[in-house]
C-alpha cells in the first residue's frame, strides 16, 4: 500500500480538570488513513472518538503521541507552513448542522471564508464563481448562496456544511456523527453525496459515528474505541465477520436490525470491563491477520481466539 | 369502541397559526391501540407525529386549533367504574389532575432536558405520586426505591440523593421512565426514547420498556423514525406522511410485505448491515410544506410511481388484510401493476428468508376488488 495519509501513533489527550483529577480522553491511539479510503471511528459516547477527530484537526492540542499528516507532523507546535498545509488539507463536517453555521453570516459567506482566509481567489468573480460551483456539487442551487442557514432544512444545512469543508479541495474530511442529526432518508442523500465526492475528489474520509450500519456501509476500515483505547481496529470485513474483543462483540450484537422477526430473536451480549477483569492499560496490540489488530494481554488474547475458531 | 381498545383516535385534524399562514399538520388521523400492546408511529420529521401525541396529553402549543375528530380514551376512575372520555373535550385543568401523569405518561427524547436539574431524582419521582395519589412520603419513598429497582438502577437508596448531572445519559433516561411509571399508567407515550442514546444503552432500555410492559400490562404507544427500533418493539406499525397515515399494518406486514411507496423509501433508506449495494435508495427531495396543502397525494411530488391521479384526489385507505391498510392509488383494481425497486425486492426477499415467513409474491394487491372500488368511492 501506498503512503498514509494520516498517521496518529500513540495519540493522547488529557484534560485537567483540577490539581488532582485529569480527564483522560484518549489512551494511546494508534491508527492509519490511506489517501482516499473511509476509515470509521465507533465506539460509545465518552469513549473519545470525537476528541480524536478535534485532536487531529488541532482544536485540541494533543498531550502526548505524533500525528504525521501529509508528510508533516502536526501534533507538536505548528510553524506557519505546517499550519498553512494543515488547514488547507484537512476540514470538518460537525455533528449539529444548525449550530455550526453562523446565523448571521450569508451561505456564500460561509462557504467562501475558508477562501478569502487562505487568499485563494484573484477577485470577487473568481470567488462566486467557485462558491455556485460547490454549492451545484453538494445539490444546492447557485441561488441559494444569498441565503441565511436558517432558511435551509436540515439536510440541506448538512450540505452546506459539506460544501464548506469541500471548496478548499482537502484530502482529509472529518465527519463528526455528520449524520446523526438528520432523517433517515435524508441520511441516505447527505452519504450518497459524501460517497460521490469521495469518487470525484479521492478524498480521505474519518467518519465518525455511532450508528453501525451507516459505518459499516460506508468505511473501508473501522477503529473500535471504548474509554479511550482503541480496543480493536481492522478492515469493515474483518471487523464485522470476525470480532475478537468482547467489546466489539457486544456492540455488534446491539445493532438494531430492520427485521422484526429477526430483531426480536436476537440477543443482547453484555460486556462488562470489570467483570471481565480485562484492563486496558495492560494490553499490547496483537495482529489477527492482515491489518486487523486487536487490544489485549497475551492470556486474553489466546483466550479470546481460542474461543473465536474453538467452537 | 372495542372492547379491548384503549385509545382510539379518530380523524383528528388540528392546524397551527403562524406569522406566515395557517399550517394544516394534521390532516385527519385515525390510530387504534389495544390493552397491552405496543404501536409506533413511524414518519420524518415534520410529518405530524409528535403533534398528535401532544394532542392525546394535552400539550399542543398555543397557537393549535382542533378541528375535528376525537380521542376516545377508556379507563377505570378512583371508584372502580369504567369510563370513556374524549380527550379533546376535557379542559386543561381536568386533564392536568385526571388524566396526565396518573394514567397517559410520556417519555420525551432529551433525558437532559426533561429532568428538573436543581431536584434531587428521589424527589422527582415522588412528586408524581404526592399529586395524584393520597399516599404518605414514606409509600412514596418506598414506591420510588421499588420503581428505581425496576428500571435497573442499582444502588438505588443511593441513587435517590443524586442530581441528574451526576448520572449518565442511560440512567437518566432510566429515571424518566421511572417517573412515568410512578402514577401506575395505562399508557406509555415514548417520544423518540432512544434516539439520543447509545446502541447498547438503546438496546438496553428497549428491552427494559418491553419487559415492564409485560409485566404490568401497559400499552405503549412509541414514536421513532429508526425502524430498526420499530422491529424490536412493536405490534403495529403506523407511517405516517405530511399529517397523514399512509399505511398501518402489524410489524411483520409492514417489513416483509410493504404497499405504499413512501414505506419503500423508509426501509430503503436505512441500511441494514448485509446492504452492499452502491448507493443507498434515499426519497428525493423533502416533505411538503403545509402551509400550502397539497390538492392530491401529498407524497407524489417524490414518488417515482406516481399516476396521473395522485396529482388530483388523496388516496383513501385500501384494505390489503384484516389489519393491513395503505393509502395509495396503486392498490387500486384499476391501477397500472408496478415492481418493487429492485435493491428492496432483493432486501425483502432477504428479510423474510432470514426469518422464516413466508408472504404471497406482491401482485396487484387489492385482495378484494369490489371492496376497494367501494371505499375509494367509485
Amino acid at each position: 500500500m501506498s503512503e498514509p495519509l494520516l498517521k496518529v501513533e500513540n495519540l493522547k489527550q488529557y484534560f485537567p480538570i483540577s490539581r488532582r483529577y485529569t480527564v483522560k480522553a484518549v489512551n494511546g491511539v494508534s491508527f492509519e488513513i490511506y489517501p482516499g479510503e473511509t476509515y470509521g471511528l465507533v465506539g460509545e459516547s465518552g469513549s473519545g472518538k470525537t476528541t480524536i477527530g478535534r485532536s487531529i484537526i488541532r482544536l485540541y492540542d494533543p498531550t502526548d503521541g505524533t500525528i504525521t499528516f501529509n508528510g508533516g507532523v502536526i501534533s507538536g507546535p505548528l510553524d506557519k507552513d505546517t499550519r498553512k498545509m494543515l488547514r488547507e488539507n484537512m476540514q470538518m463536517i460537525f455533528q449539529d448542522p444548525m449550530s455550526s453555521l453562523n446565523p448571521r453570516k450569508k451561505v456564500g459567506d460561509i462557504i467562501g471564508e475558508g477562501l478569502d482566509i487562505q487568499k485563494r481567489c484573484a477577485n470577487a468573480k473568481e470567488r462566486a464563481d467557485t462558491i455556485s460551483e460547490i454549492l451545484k456539487k453538494v445539490g444546492l442551487s447557485p441561488a441559494h448562496a444569498e441565503r441565511y442557514p436558517h432558511q435551509f432544512s436540515g439536510g440541506q444545512r448538512q450540505r452546506v456544511g459539506i460544501a464548506r469543508a469541500l471548496v478548499l479541495g482537502p484530502k482529509l474530511i472529518i465527519a463528526d456523527e455528520c449524520i446523526s442529526a438528520l432523517d433517515v432518508s435524508i441520511q441516505a442523500q447527505v452519504v450518497n453525496l459524501m460517497k460521490d465526492i469521495q469518487d470525484e475528489t479521492k478524498c480521505a474520509y474519518l467518519f465518525i459515528a455511532h450508528d453501525l450500519s451507516m459505518v459499516k456501509y460506508i468505511s473501508d476500515r473501522i477503529g473500535v474505541l471504548h474509554l479511550g483505547y482503541m480496543v480493536e481496529t481492522g478492515t469493515t470485513e474483518e471487523i464485522f465477520s470476525n470480532p475478537v474483543h468482547p467489546y466489539t462483540k457486544s456492540l455488534l450484537s446491539a445493532v438494531p436490525n430492520p427485521n422484526p422477526e429477526v430483531e426480536k430473536r436476537r440477543t443482547l451480549i453484555t460486556y462488562n470491563k470489570e467483570e471481565a477483569g480485562i484492563d486496558y492499560s495492560k494490553g499490547t496490540t496483537h495482529a489477527v491477520g492482515g491489518s486487523h489488530t486487536v487490544l489485549a494481554t497475551d492470556e486474553e488474547f489466546a483466550a479470546w481466539t481460542r474461543q473465536g475458531t474453538g467452537s | 369502541m372495542k372492547d379491548k381498545t384503549i385509545l382510539e383516535i379518530k380523524d383528528l385534524d388540528i392546524s397551527f397559526r403562524t406569522n406566515a399562514g395557517v399550517i394544516h399538520a394534521i390532516r385527519g388521523v385515525d390510530i387504534d391501540l389495544q390493552k397491552g400492546e405496543t404501536v409506533a408511529i413511524v414518519g420524518e420529521s415534520g410529518s405530524g407525529k409528535s403533534v398528535t401525541m401532544k394532542a392525546v396529553t394535552g400539550l399542543l402549543d398555543t397557537n393549535a386549533t382542533v378541528n375535528g375528530g376525537s380521542i376516545l380514551y377508556r379507563y377505570t376512575d378512583d371508584a372502580g367504574q369504567e369510563q370513556i372520555v374524549d380527550l379533546l373535550k376535557m379542559s386543561i385543568r381536568d386533564l392536568r389532575s385526571r388524566i396526565n401523569g396518573r394514567h397517559i405518561s410520556m417519555v420525551f427524547q432529551d433525558p437532559m432536558t426533561s429532568l428538573d436539574p436543581t431536584m434531587q431524582i428521589g424527589r422527582q419521582i415522588m412528586e408524581g405520586m404526592l399529586l395524584h395519589k393520597k399516599v404518605s412520603r414514606q409509600e412514596a419513598r418506598a414506591h420510588a426505591l421499588e420503581l428505581l429497582e425496576l428500571v435497573g438502577i442499582t444502588d438505588a437508596e443511593k441513587r435517590m440523593k443524586n442530581y441528574p448531572h451526576q448520572l449518565s445519559g442511560g440512567m437518566r433516561q432510566r429515571v424518566v421512565i421511572a417517573i412515568a411509571l410512578s402514577s401506575d399508567p395505562d399508557i406509555l407515550i415514548c417520544d423518540e426514547p432512544t434516539t439520543a442514546l447509545d446502541v447498547t444503552i438503546q438496546a438496553r432500555i428497549l428491552d427494559l420498556i418491553k419487559d415492564i410492559q409485560r409485566r404490568i400490562g401497559l400499552s405503549v404507544i412509541y414514536i421513532t423514525h429508526d425502524l430498526g427500533v420499530v422491529a424490536k418493539v412493536a405490534d403495529y406499525v403506523n407511517v405516517m406522511y405530511a399529517g397523514r397515515i399512509v399505511e398501518v399494518g402489524n410489524v411483520n406486514e409492514i417489513f416483509y410485505d410493504p404497499k405504499h411507496p413512501y414505506t419503500w423509501g423508509l426501509l430503503s433508506a436505512m441500511p441494514d448491515l448485509e446492504t452492499d449495494d452502491d448507493r443507498l435508495y434515499s426519497i428525493p427531495g423533502s416533505p411538503p410544506n403545509l402551509l400550502h396543502e397539497p390538492a392530491g397525494d401529498a407524497f407524489a411530488p417524490r414518488n417515482a410511481f406516481a399516476l396521473a391521479i395522485d396529482e388530483k384526489a388523496q388516496p383513501p385507505m385500501f384494505k390489503v388484510s384484516d389489519t393491513h391498510f395503505a393509502a395509495t392509488w396503486l392498490l387500486h383494481p384499476d391501477a397500472p401493476k408496478v415492481e418493487l425497486p429492485e435493491e428492496l425486492r432483493h432486501r425483502l426477499d432477504r428479510a423474510r428468508k432470514e426469518a422464516g415467513v413466508h408472504f404471497d409474491p406482491p401482485g396487484n394487491p387489492a385482495a378484494d376488488p369490489a371492496g376497494a372500488r367501494k371505499e375509494a368511492g367509485l
